[in-house]
């Protein structure tokens, strides 16, 4: 960025990517060829969000997992706990698309019951860790000396434990179930959205224009929330894509182990632990939930990577094709 | 007027997209001289253009000079005015994005279209670059003595032990002292003025006949650029080395230059010998740059002094070049209502003996 | 933890005195330390950088104040200091009566209204995130001045006027604009609050040439608009030259020499300021090869361990006895009363015992 510090050397001449030289000159604003419409902030995000058809494809894979959460029940053909005697094992057919379980129970709605209870579970659990994670991190990182030693220490120690050990450990203490399970989740995941925060702001704190702000009078408060989370934000988001595929796997080992959601009811994790053993005779059991994880997963880390871009708003430029080329 | 200097007959014309057929850039420093085959380094309309998102950026439209050996040529110009890129070039050091036209002949052999491995014979061994960071462009992890054999052995075969202590002669050379210990040193140990020596050393491992500081002082203090300046003199007196000194300072160029050539948008839009050039400058941007800079013995308190002299506007975009003259947008004068539609020629600057400018302007009593 | 040090340099007692001048930021005595801390997993201190070692100056209301030296010889760090961005490690900053260094933080943020910063780098030092209107806007919004959305859009857009830029641009990103305009809106912020004192530190250094006129150009003329007072940061004394009333010059922590802009120019008193006047180039080619140049041997000492004595004795060409044990310290030179300069040099009187009074004495 610094492209247009005096004389532009070879590195401000001649980026490896992209010619400095010339962006800088296309960079220079051409403020009255820039077209002026102003949208909101939000409509713009939403239409650039819509530029690119991968992020697309994600929005509607999660838009059809929000309705399938909310609307499961009644779209399902068949119960979750319904069991069809003798029916047991079945391949996919007409009547199953997905085939049944090992009690008869259809699959095809199992996967659409038990996306509810994934969503929610990894929402929930995701939401608890990143609140608190961004917090620890960002005031470890903001205000640094005994502060950071103190909260990133606690953090290590959390983190020290292999994660599932530490969910079982939590679980012990608040006992089984879904609801304890997406606590157990969250503090699991906890102290890597406090690691993730803290190394952004560590870089951002060092900006320049934090130490403006404070210049013009600024209170830590206002310098933390007003210019170092929008600018630490960026790995946040993508973590936090990654998260939630994470915590709807743990979800699942949780639920594998009996700790987490209970049987009959539906959780992918719980079906995919269950069809595992199965896996050689009725590959159907492990298959489509797993495909469910699979895609849910791939379409919160297409839009977490596509949402990082939209966001800033140099990238936006570039996007929208004003202002700065780079 | 154009007696010594402007080969102009050797110049390929129709310099492209612009400078028509300028008799003008052939007379490099070489031209009191008065031959420009002594030149090692010889440029003839040179054009260069990146491809980017929005289209074709010509950011060097039709550049010549000369280098004599034993020379100094300054190529001055803001940042985006195309004055580094122009060697970089040159030397294959661009993205492959990058489209070169025209010529460079290098002791008389072809550079443009050259493939990588030929040019890497010529990038050190035949010329040498400086760049202006001396704290990137050397590697942090070697040390300092790693770094300049590396350089000696990249274009002779010599036993390490000997490019060893060839590495502590050539770091002798630039002023280093201690040099047989400073070998083991790494950059970060080094003051900014002793990597940039370091970096000069590098340069001078293949035996240079031409040596390039791209803004080779910038990021110096200034007493260090005192040093450095001395120092590439001195080197270029004992070696016999042409140096193109590429930069935005003038008052650098005053002190060194043979030659001098303003850039602007890519092209030559003034060049002459630096007395003639920081005498009586024609061209409206080389006046308006002059102007804008503050002299530091100007006997005049602050409140007395007058503004300094500014150029509104912004240089143009490279990818939407103006029809006419580059700088009409931001000139002062607009002398001529060719300005507009026409790209001014590099003509001979009547009164001058080897000055050129690129203007319909000029200016009373010159 | 400086006990050590307390007694060196120059004090209250030889600071070029106030002359009866109207000062409005005093520093006296001023250190800025940085700790250097091992490597090892305590993280000992093992020394100290003294970016800033034992400073006494004035600003006069009114008036540019040019400080000048080269990198690393802590006028960035003085600058930050008499703003309190930095803390000192000892010594006292008054702003227009009012002792800084003691200040409270909520006071002191709010005496920030009225003390601004312009910063080099103006792709740095504007959020990204923040339209410029946001950032212009920002100090109104701190100090809750010009309340209320219209209202203080209104200032948001005269301020924008003030410094030559287009209101109708206040919801752009600051990467949308050129370097400099950056550094305009740059100074309009630091314009907001309508502040009696502004630092620029090293405003123009990452701008090309013609651009540093307009900016340098722009600043004088809000100057004489508004009445404002400027300590004017820079490594380029040819612009501090055109900018400064007086001119303070900066070796390794130490003010060497003060005076008016163009008696120091012109007539340096101190070996250093002479050397770094010379090394300036100027763009007249005959003037610039008959001019005598100084050519400073070696480099500027480490700030962790500065030399005995004088600090610029190692470089020093005019280096004789007294200077390896004796500490100079600022007095008046030159001829004229009506000129005031000070050098800290032995040549121009050994200091023989440094004056025992401590910094802060004041």
């Amino acid at each position: 960025m610094n492209d247009e510090t005096r004389g532009g050397g070879p590195t401000g001449a001649a980026g490896p990517t992209q010619p400095g030289a010339t962006d800088r000159l296309g960079a220079t604003d051409r403020l009255d060829v820039v077209g002026d419409k102003h949208r909101p902030r939000w409509q713009e995000t939403l239409l650039l969000l819509a530029r690119n058809p991968m992020a697309v494809a994600a929005s509607l894979v999660l838009l059809l997992l929000v309705l399938v959460g909310v609307l499961g029940e009644w779209l399902a053909p068949y119960g979750y706990n319904e069991q069809f005697v003798g029916g047991q094992l079945e391949s996919p057919s007409t009547d199953h698309w997905f085939g049944t379980d090992e009690f008869g129970r259809d699959v095809f709605s199992r996967v659409l019951m038990g996306a509810e209870v994934s969503l929610r579970v990894g929402a929930v659990a995701v939401g608890i860790s990143l609140v608190a994670g961004v917090l620890i991190g960002l005031f470890a990182g903001y205000f640094g000396r005994w502060l950071d030693d103190a909260l990133m220490r606690f953090m290590d120690m959390l983190f020290a434990f292999p994660a599932l050990l530490m969910a079982i450990a939590v679980l012990a203490i608040l006992g089984r179930g879904e609801n304890n399970a997406m606590i157990a989740i969250g503090i699991v995941y906890t102290p890597i959205f406090a690691r993730v925060t803290r190394a952004s702001v560590l870089s951002v704190r060092e900006e320049v224009f934090i130490r403006a702000s404070r210049a013009s009078g600024a209170g830590s408060l206002r310098i933390i929330f007003r210019h170092v989370l929008p600018n630490a934000a960026p790995p946040i988001i993508v973590q936090t894509t990654i998260s939630l595929a994470f915590a709807i796997l743990s979800e699942a080992a949780l639920s594998f182990v009996g700790l987490g959601t209970q049987p009959p009811n539906p959780s992918w994790g719980l079906m995919l632990s269950e069809g595992r053993g199965f896996v050689e005779h009725a590959w159907w059991m492990a298959l489509f939930p797993g495909l469910a994880i699979f895609f849910v997963v791939l379409a919160f880390n297409v839009l977490g990577d596509a949402l990082r871009d939209v966001l800033d708003p140099r990238q936006r430029s570039v996007l929208t094709g004003k202002g700065a080329g780079r | 007027m154009m007696a010594v200097g402007g080969p102009a007959a050797d110049r390929p014309g129709g310099a492209g997209p612009g400078s028509a057929d300028g008799p003008g850039g052939g007379a490099g420093p070489g031209g009191a001289d008065g031959a420009a085959g002594s030149a090692v380094l010889a440029v003839r309309d040179l054009r260069v253009a990146f491809r980017t998102r929005r289209g074709l950026a010509h950011v060097v439209n039709g550049i010549s000079y000369d280098v004599p050996p034993g020379r100094t040529l300054a190529i001055v110009g803001e940042s985006g005015s195309g004055k580094s890129v122009g060697i970089l070039a040159l030397l294959g050091l661009l993205p492959a994005t990058t489209q070169v036209w025209g010529s460079a002949t290098f002791d008389g052999a072809e550079l443009v279209g050259r493939s990588e491995d030929k040019l890497r014979q010529v990038r050190g061994a035949g010329i040498g670059m400086v760049f202006q960071d001396p704290m990137t462009s050397l590697n942090p992890v070697l040390t300092v003595g790693r770094q300049v054999v590396e350089a000696i052995r990249a274009h002779q075969s010599v036993p390490k032990a000997a490019a060893r202590s060839r590495a502590a002669e050539l770091l002798a050379e630039v002023g280093i002292p201690d040099p047989a210990s400073r070998l083991d040193a790494y950059p970060h140990e080094l003051s900014g003025g002793m990597r940039q020596r370091v970096m000069i050393a590098v340069a001078l491992a293949g035996e240079p006949r031409v040596l390039i500081a791209d803004e080779a002082t910038t990021a110096l203090d200034v007493t260090v650029q005192a040093q450095i300046l001395e120092l590439i003199r001195r080197l270029q007196d004992e070696r016999g080395m042409g140096v193109v000194w590429i930069t935005h300072d003038l008052g650098v160029v005053a002190g060194i230059a043979d030659h001098v050539l303003v850039m602007y948008a890519g092209r030559t839009v003034e060049e002459g010998s630096a007395a003639e050039m920081f005498g009586a400058p024609v061209h409206p941007y080389t006046r308006g740059l002059l102007g804008a800079m503050p002299v530091v013995d100007d006997p005049r308190t602050a409140r007395e002094r007058d503004p300094l002299l500014t150029i509104p506007g912004l240089p143009p975009d490279p990818v939407a070049l103006p029809a006419g003259c580059a700088f009409f947008p931001r000139c002062p004068i607009r002398a001529d209502e060719r300005c507009a539609h026409e790209v001014p020629p590099l003509t001979p600057v009547a009164g001058g003996r080897r000055h050129w400018a690129a203007t319909f302007y000029s200016p009373e009593g010159a | 933890m400086m006990g050590d040090d307390e007694t060196t340099g120059p004090t209250a007692a030889d600071r070029p005195a106030t002359m009866g001048a109207d000062v409005l930021v005093a520093a006296s005595g001023l250190r800025v330390y940085f700790p250097i801390r091992s490597g090892t997993p305590l993280r000992g201190v093992v020394g100290h950088v003294r970016a800033v070692d034992g400073v006494d100056l004035e600003v006069r209301r009114g008036e540019t104040l040019g400080l000048v030296g080269e990198s690393g010889c802590g006028k960035s760090t003085l600058g930050n200091a008499l703003l309190r961005l930095v803390e000192p490690t000892a010594g006292r900053v008054e702003f227009d009566g009012t002792d800084v260094t003691s200040l409270p933080a909520s006071e002191l943020r709010s005496l920030r209204r009225r003390m601004a910063m312009i910063f080099q780098d103006p792709y740095a030092s504007l959020d990204p995130r923040r339209t410029v209107g946001d950032c212009i806007g920002e100090p109104l919004a701190i100090h809750r001045l010009h309340r209320g959305r219209a209202r203080r859009a209104a200032r948001v857009g005269e301020l924008m006027e003030i410094v030559g830029l287009n209101p109708d641009h206040r919801g752009r990103y600051p990467h949308e604009f050129s370097g400099g305009q950056r550094q305009r809106v740059g100074i309009a912020r630091a314009l907001a609050g309508e502040p009696d004192f502004i630092v620029c530190d090293e405003p123009i250094a990452s701008l090309d040439v013609s651009v540093q006129a307009t900016v340098l150009n722009l600043l004088v003329r809000l100057q004489r608009e508004l009445g404002l007072t400027y300590l004017f940061v820079s490594h380029d004394l040819a612009a501090v030259r055109q900018i400064a009333d007086r001119v303070a010059v900066m070796y390794l922590g130490r003010v060497v020499e003060v005076g008016a802009a163009s008696s120091l120019v012109s007539k340096p008193e101190h070996p250093y300021t002479e050397a770094l006047v010379s090394a300036v180039p100027v763009p007249e080619p005959e003037r610039e090869r008959e001019r005598r140049r100084i050519v400073l041997a070696g480099d500027i000492p480490s700030p962790a361990a500065p030399p005995s004595g004088c600090r610029f004795r190692t470089r020093c060409p005019k280096v004789f006895e007294p200077c390896p044990d004796h500490d100079p310290v600022l007095q008046a030179v030159g001829g004229s009363a009506s000129v005031e300069q000070f050098a800290a040099c032995h040549l121009h009187g050994v200091t023989t015992t440094p004056p025992p009074s401590s910094p802060s004495s004041r």
